[in-house]
């Protein structure tokens, strides 16, 4: 046991959040023993970084990486912990705090009970299904609701509801956002920021309706739709309702303390009763309200400073926003609103999707509105906040800067024209110079930096600038550690798990989980079909292919419809199909009552709605017709998508449908991380769309102009160039060879664009370049395709497999009896 | 039935499931999914998921656990319960493997015929 100190009294907090679990650090830091701690929280558990539910939705984080103060934390600094009690009553006369499980004396007495949600007073607000956007039990609430297919509805377009539709799209869910007003976030961003943030959130997949005033929330017992005055109705499976917050005062107004909006303090954080201070979201100080965690962070240390009996004084001071959807660049801050004696200096790159605006007064920059590219956020924020005269670079200022007389090329430069006193992290009000610091004191990794000074703790946004610091700093001896864990049975990334699987000469499921020390015995849905590709893909000649570590679509080669039937796609070569085929499929509908026929994006045909017993005879079918599985299931090539051509048309400068056709030849069968779509177009007309594809191909005159890395899906991107060659020869080595770059580097699951992306054209580039390096990855390829190239089809189909595709055994009479 | 000295019913051989995999029996009330673990051990479920009605025999089995193909629920084989964030539970019936022979309970079957 530690020796006890002497300690001043009892102190008892009322809510374990951010604000007050960040007072309890200070303070035990400054007074260790000064005090008897006893911690309340009506939240069943302690202090967790509420900023970071946002990646707790979406996916990319988990509850254990936010929680903050873990039990041993609390034990180790001796607080009496009652979590899960709420607070009923402050006896004030006696000093005592009640919760519903009894008394807890004080002698001195913090209220932070935070803010609670708004709940719009309207018809259907209390069904099941309705809930808000506050703690771990609503994230919870949102991710379990949020399933691919399902729809949400989430009233409020500001910060915290923005982040909950992000969230809820990137797992899978259809999800519209209501918004009252004309723009998105009309309290950071200017309408024109709005615009393109409401463009940015409409390209993935998630609905806009600003000037939409919600009328009732419809459903019996469950919430089903969501009905606007104007008369638009949304289903929904779940509404998130998100349209602000107010001061939790209850508590005090209960005690009759002196509450207006929030709970009245002095600077000292000190409330109309001496003994008892508050601090955070439930205070209100000089008429205003406190929302961001940068004010309380302040609010804070002051508190602590307080309590060990020192002298402080809360300033409020301006703050910035960013807004927490990965992809997603916005920054604001400061007061951009248009007035008498305001200037504005805009600058718009639409191409980019860039927006800039800077507001000034006189020689001054009142505020500041950036979207698209916000590198330069921290530097704009801190000409803000000290009043900078500006008169002397008001014409290069809104270039940011790196433009303030210097090379702006290096992308470090911004950063590195920084002063040491411009704030890298807004949140905890960290400075360059004190990350600098950190560093130079042995602090070479993030999560050390993060330990040492806070920066980067909170919200996160700011990672990247304090990564950039960093790599000043250290130069050559930093390396990002950027790559999560490929899922929770590993520590290992993607990227180390293929190292490692070559580095080990690992050759299998069982060896690769023995080795990298797994954390379950088999997998989960997750890794194992990640790692089954991974070694098919290195040791195409001695791994074998696990079927049972395959998603359904790839072990059963016929996507899995939601009602459990299959779609049956043969392969069409480029798009070009004969009467012959044609009748097979179509004898083929009518033997195996397939409920629809449909013509793909693809330039094929898919057969909806066919049974699982009947795929082996169906394919036994289109095989006898000459047609083989089109792969429509895979990940893996799926289609060539080609014009007519020099063929039959005008402008066509060469043979498109042909090339497509020997493309597809050379390519069908082999695996790939995600998806793999070409497109071949005949002429710069591209009627093949392939600028849009994985892969695309344009003819012109001279020959071939092959580019790479587009998109037409959840995001939308044209293809880049990759080179031009002369003949088809070199056009195929081209691409067979870029397709095994991708199967040999990227991340199980993506596609081609984020993989560029990732690693870059011009090293992508670079590769392709050396001829013996291309020539060695196209070999690859071909040694690859002798194995894998084999219709799936035509094996299922055997008569003696024939049987495994059907129920095991019939007890339809006997369950009867 | 002959003999009728239990209600064990032989669904077939062991080795007719994949290692990791799982076949469906019908019966007059829907699919029973018949999962073999990595270990041959043997479970009987429901063959549909409660969440949409996803057919759990076709998802990827890990451990004594199933993730539904449809929206990657997850299920315990033993008990039948949804793992993590999820709630929801598929029946569960008695069966066995005896000299490399699947039976399963026909009593059990019954009575959720009955129910």
């Amino acid at each position: 046991m530690m020796p006890q100190a002497p300690k001043a009294g009892n102190l008892v907090v009322i809510g374990a959040g951010m604000a007050s679990g960040r007072m309890l650090e200070h303070l035990f830091e400054t007074a260790p023993d000064a005090w008897n701690v006893t911690l309340f929280n009506a939240e069943p558990r302690g202090n967790y970084n509420r900023l970071m539910l946002s990646p707790v939705l979406s996916g990319e984080k988990t509850y254990e990486q936010i929680v903050t103060h873990d039990a041993g934390w609390y034990a180790a600094h001796g607080v009496d912990c009652r979590f899960g009690e709420a607070v009923v009553k402050i006896d004030r006369a006696n000093r005592v705090v009640y919760s519903n499980q009894g008394g807890a004396p004080y002698d001195k007495l913090v209220i932070a009970t935070g803010s609670a949600p708004f709940i719009i007073p309207v018809p259907g607000k209390d069904l099941k299904g309705v809930v808000t956007y506050r703690d771990l039990e609503d994230t919870n609430a949102m991710i379990a609701a949020a399933r691919p297919g399902a729809t949400a509805v989430v009233i409020g377009g500001g910060l915290l509801g923005l982040e909950a539709a992000a969230g809820m799209a990137a797992r899978g869910a259809s999800v519209t956002v209501i918004h009252l007003m004309g723009h998105l976030m009309e309290r950071q961003l200017d309408p024109s920021a709005g615009y393109l943030l409401q463009k940015d959130l409409e390209r993935r997949g998630i609905t806009v309706h600003c000037h939409g005033a919600t009328k009732a929330i419809l459903g019996k017992t469950h919430v089903e739709a969501v009905l606007l005055e104007d008369g638009t109705v949304y289903p929904a499976d779940l509404v998130c309702m998100a349209v602000g917050i107010r001061p939790e005062t209850r508590i005090a107004t209960d005690a009759h303390l002196e509450v207006e909006r929030g709970i009245l303090v002095n600077d000292r954080m000190q409330t109309s009763d001496p003994a008892i201070f508050a601090l955070g979201e439930c205070v209100q100080f000089e008429n205003q309200l406190f929302g961001l965690v940068a004010p309380l962070y302040d609010q804070a240390k002051v508190l602590a400073a307080t309590l060990a009996g020192q002298v402080a004084a809360f300033r409020p001071v301006q703050t910035a926003t960013r807004l927490k959807v990965t992809g997603v660049e916005l920054f604001s801050a400061g007061d951009f609103a248009e007035g008498p004696g305001r200037e504005d200096i805009v600058f718009r790159d639409p191409g980019r999707g860039v927006y800039k605006r800077l507001v000034i007064e006189g020689d001054r920059l009142l505020g500041a509105v950036m979207y698209g590219d916000t590198a330069d956020g921290a530097w704009f924020f801190s000409q803000i906040k000290d009043g900078t005269d500006i008169s002397g670079h008001r014409d290069t200022l809104i270039f940011g800067p790196a433009f303030q007389g210097g090379s702006q090329a290096d992308p470090l430069a911004a950063v590195a024209a920084l002063p040491p006193e411009a704030e890298i992290c807004g949140c905890n009000g960290v400075c360059k110079g004190k990350i600098i610091a950190a560093i130079q004191d042995g602090a070479v990794t993030l999560d050390a930096v993060r330990a040492q000074t806070k920066a980067s703790s909170s919200c996160g946004t700011c990672t990247g600038l304090v990564e950039q610091v960093m790599a000043l700093t250290l130069g050559e001896g930093f390396r990002t550690n950027a790559n999560p864990p490929v899922c929770q049975c590993t520590q290992h990334s993607h990227d180390d798990v293929r190292r490692l699987i070559r580095a080990g000469g690992l050759k299998s499921i069982p060896a690769v989980m023995q080795e990298l020390g797994w954390k379950t015995a088999g997998g989960c849905a997750t890794c194992r079909p990640a790692l089954n590709y991974y070694l098919l893909a290195d040791w195409p000649l001695e791994y074998r292919d696990d079927r049972q570590s395959r998603f359904v679509n790839e072990r059963n080669h016929a996507n899995i419809q939601k009602d459990g039937t299959y779609s049956v796609v043969p392969r069409m070569w480029g798009g070009v199909t004969t009467p012959a085929e044609l009748r097979a499929i179509a004898d083929a509908a009518d033997r195996y009552n397939v409920p629809m026929v449909k013509v793909t994006g693809g330039q094929r045909i898919d057969l909806l709605g066919v049974k699982k017993e009947d795929l082996p005879a169906i394919w036994a079918d289109l095989n006898a017709a000459g047609m083989v599985s089109g792969h429509a299931y895979s990940k893996g090539l799926r289609t060539v998508k080609t014009c007519v051509g020099s063929e039959f048309c005008r402008f066509g400068t060469q043979d498109s449908t042909g090339l497509g056709i020997k493309l597809e030849k050379l390519l069908w069968g082999s695996w790939t991380p995600a998806k793999v779509k070409l497109g071949v177009s005949g002429c710069p007309r591209n009627c093949a769309e392939a600028t849009c594809k994985d892969i695309g191909v344009v003819c012109v005159d001279s020959g071939f102009e092959i580019s790479v890395a587009g998109a037409a899906g959840m995001e939308v991107k044209q293809t880049e160039p990759l080179c031009k060659v002369a003949t088809e020869t070199e056009a195929m080595e081209v691409i067979a060879a870029f397709i095994q770059l991708y199967r040999e580097n990227a991340r199980y699951l993506h596609r081609i664009y984020k993989w560029v992306a990732k690693v870059g054209l011009d090293w992508v580039r670079a590769q392709m370049a050396d001829p013996a390096n291309r020539k060695a990855l196209y070999d690859r390829f071909l040694v690859s395709q002798q194995v894998y190239q084999s219709d799936p089809w035509a094996e299922h189909a055997a008569a003696d497999q024939r049987g495994k595709w059907a129920a095991l055994a019939d007890l339809t009479l006997e369950a009867a009896e | 039935m002959s003999g009728g000295f239990d209600s064990w019913i032989d669904i077939g051989a062991l080795e007719d499931i994949p290692s990791a995999g799982a076949r469906v029996v019908k019966t007059a009330q829907g699919c029973v999914a018949v999962f073999r673990t990595a270990n041959d051990q043997v479970f009987a479920l429901d063959d549909r998921c409660p969440h949409k009605g996803g057919p759990l025999s076709e998802g990827i089995v890990h451990g004594t656990a199933v993730t539904c193909p449809l929206h990657a629920w997850v299920f315990s084989l033993e008990t039948g319960q949804a793992q993590g964030a999820d709630a929801g539970t598929v029946a569960t019936y008695p069966v066995r493997v005896a000299d490399g022979r699947i039976l399963l309970d026909g009593r059990r079957l019954a009575r959720r015929v009955a129910a």
